[in-house]
């Protein structure tokens, strides 16, 4: 993939295709961008104008209640006005491309667009083919990234347990077709996490996974010893089929997250899972709402850092398309410049 | 080029002009991060008995399309309901008239004040908006390529200096 797309010239986000290739101090922007949206909702009115008249499309090509709803609040928070496409169920199913449904939605003036589909690279093909002044946020394309889900997984991190450096996490589950697993590994990494684990049979492992410059463990209950961090991924039920496990019953046994197996965490470790949990398949009850899970915690934060994720690259998109110029509005734009008027 | 100005003189002529407020038992709200500054100390020279708020104004800045966000958001803080209530708003210096805008806007987004008063230590030319001052420290002309610049927050200072200096 082309990590380069989503930097202007400046090296300012312009399009959130994947967490790869994100430097340490840009997470960081984003994740104290979120810290400062999260007390929103304390107010009487949990609105503010910064996106006020930008369009934005939910444009999913696969279907996802949640993620869908939480862009959609973000962008409703941030004052855009939002409109839902399931295109799968529309354009698609008549015959129109991909490339044909990002032209019609941009002839009427779309700002931002948030890409969900079953392809790994969709959201980085149409990031190449929009107008300078249409940014692009990836909700998840095929394996390949999930870039808001593994920053709203730092930021519940950080908010649970503070610096990186000192951290052990483990990744546990069906690391091969993640691209949640995948997101959060690059977005660990570039944090500095102290040390970093997967935890998958060896038909849901990567092969050369330690190429990504983490210890891959079969054994869970080895994964797990002293680990600051749990972060359980969901199943797909239909890699049953595949014969990628056995059963459902020898998965759960193996790799389930039981209260047993998390006593073999730190103490205070906390269970984060991406949702939607398949409850007695990859993670028990107990754990997932027990005093340990912060699992509902990550849904509120998905908002905060979807605002932020959206206002970060947004902020300077619309100069560039009344100066009819691919992106010159940053061009003149540089962090050292942003003051305070008076 | 640089002046100073006398902040401690200015702080003290505004404490006399809010004293009269006291009355309707205001609310004092700082604009981060100079205009809070001013309000820590106008606060505790009135001897206010509730806590101070605090305004980031970054979101609702109307450039924000041209130049995006400021990398250093603080979080608002108002800590007692605005609805009804009298302000006091507090900035360091205000030129264009826009950073209080923005001020007003947000405020309005947590309640319908009673009123707004508007406290700058500093005020300059070049208002862009037709917004202006009820209390004062100091007036000061400055040329277009003048800038006041304050300092702090352990001690305040003020610094007049030419854009390019």
């Amino acid at each position: 993939m082309n990590q380069g797309l989503q930097f202007d010239d400046t090296g300012r986000l312009r399009h959130l295709l994947t967490t790869e290739g994100l430097s340490r101090q840009t997470i960081v922007e984003i994740l104290d961008t979120a810290e400062s949206f999260i007390s929103m909702g304390e107010r009487e009115i949990k609105k503010i104008p910064l996106l006020r008249g930008k369009t934005v499309v939910n444009l999913f090509f696969e279907s996802s209640t949640r993620t869908r709803t939480t862009f959609e609040i973000a962008a409703k928070r941030l004052s855009a006005d939002v409109i839902n496409l399931n295109v799968s169920a529309s354009s698609t199913s008549k015959g129109e491309t991909l490339l044909d449904t990002i032209r019609n939605l941009e002839a009427m003036h779309t700002d931002l667009f948030v890409v969900r589909h079953a392809e790994s690279g969709a959201a980085h093909m149409i990031a190449r083919h929009v107008p300078a002044h249409v940014r692009i946020i990836n909700a998840g394309d095929g394996r390949h990234a999930h870039p808001t889900q593994g920053l709203l997984d730092m930021f519940t991190i950080r908010r649970h347990k503070g610096a990186f450096e000192k951290l052990k996490v483990a990744i546990v589950g069906d690391i091969l077709h993640s691209r949640v697993a995948r997101s959060q590994i690059h977005a660990l990494k570039a944090l500095g996490v102290a040390e970093l684990r997967v935890v998958a049979p060896k038909t849901l492992m990567p092969t050369a996974v330690e190429k990504l410059g983490v210890r891959p463990y079969t054994r869970m209950e080895e994964g797990l010893e002293g680990v600051d961090v749990v972060m359980m991924l969901r199943l797909q039920r239909e890699r049953m089929q595949g014969a990628y496990i056995p059963s459902e019953h020898e998965y759960f046994n193996l790799y389930g997250l039981t209260p047993a197996k998390l006593s073999l965490a730190a103490k205070d470790a906390i269970v984060m899972h991406p949702g939607p949990m398949n409850r007695g398949l990859e993670i028990d009850s107990a754990v997932a709402d027990g005093p340990q899970s912060v699992i509902l915690p990550q849904v509120t934060y998905g908002i905060a850092v979807r605002m932020a994720v959206m206002a970060l690259i947004m902020g300077g998109a619309s100069t560039s398309r009344e100066s009819g110029m691919r992106d010159s509005a940053s061009k003149a734009r540089a962090p050292t410049e942003r003051k305070k008027r008076k | 080029m640089t002046a100073a100005i006398d902040v401690e003189a200015a702080l003290t002529r505004m404490v006399e002009q809010l004293r009269p407020a006291l009355k309707s038992k205001p609310l004092m709200i700082g604009i981060h991060t100079g205009g809070a500054w001013v309000a820590e100390q106008l606060h505790q020279q009135l001897d206010l008995q509730e806590p101070l708020g605090t305004l980031d104004i970054s979101f609702y800045r109307d450039d924000f399309t041209r130049v995006g966000m400021n990398p250093q958001v603080r979080t608002s803080h108002l800590p007692v309901n605005v609805e009804d209530r009298h302000l006091i708003l507090v900035d360091d210096v205000l030129h264009t008239g826009r950073t209080i805008r923005a001020a007003l806007n947000e405020i309005f987004d947590y309640g319908r004040p009673a009123s707004v008063m508007l406290a700058c230590l500093i005020e300059r030319g070049g208002r862009e908006l037709p917004i202006e001052p009820q209390v004062v420290g100091e007036r000061v002309k400055l040329g277009k390529n003048q800038h006041v610049k304050l300092l702090g927050p352990e001690k305040l200072e003020l610094r007049i200096q030419e854009a390019n200096g």
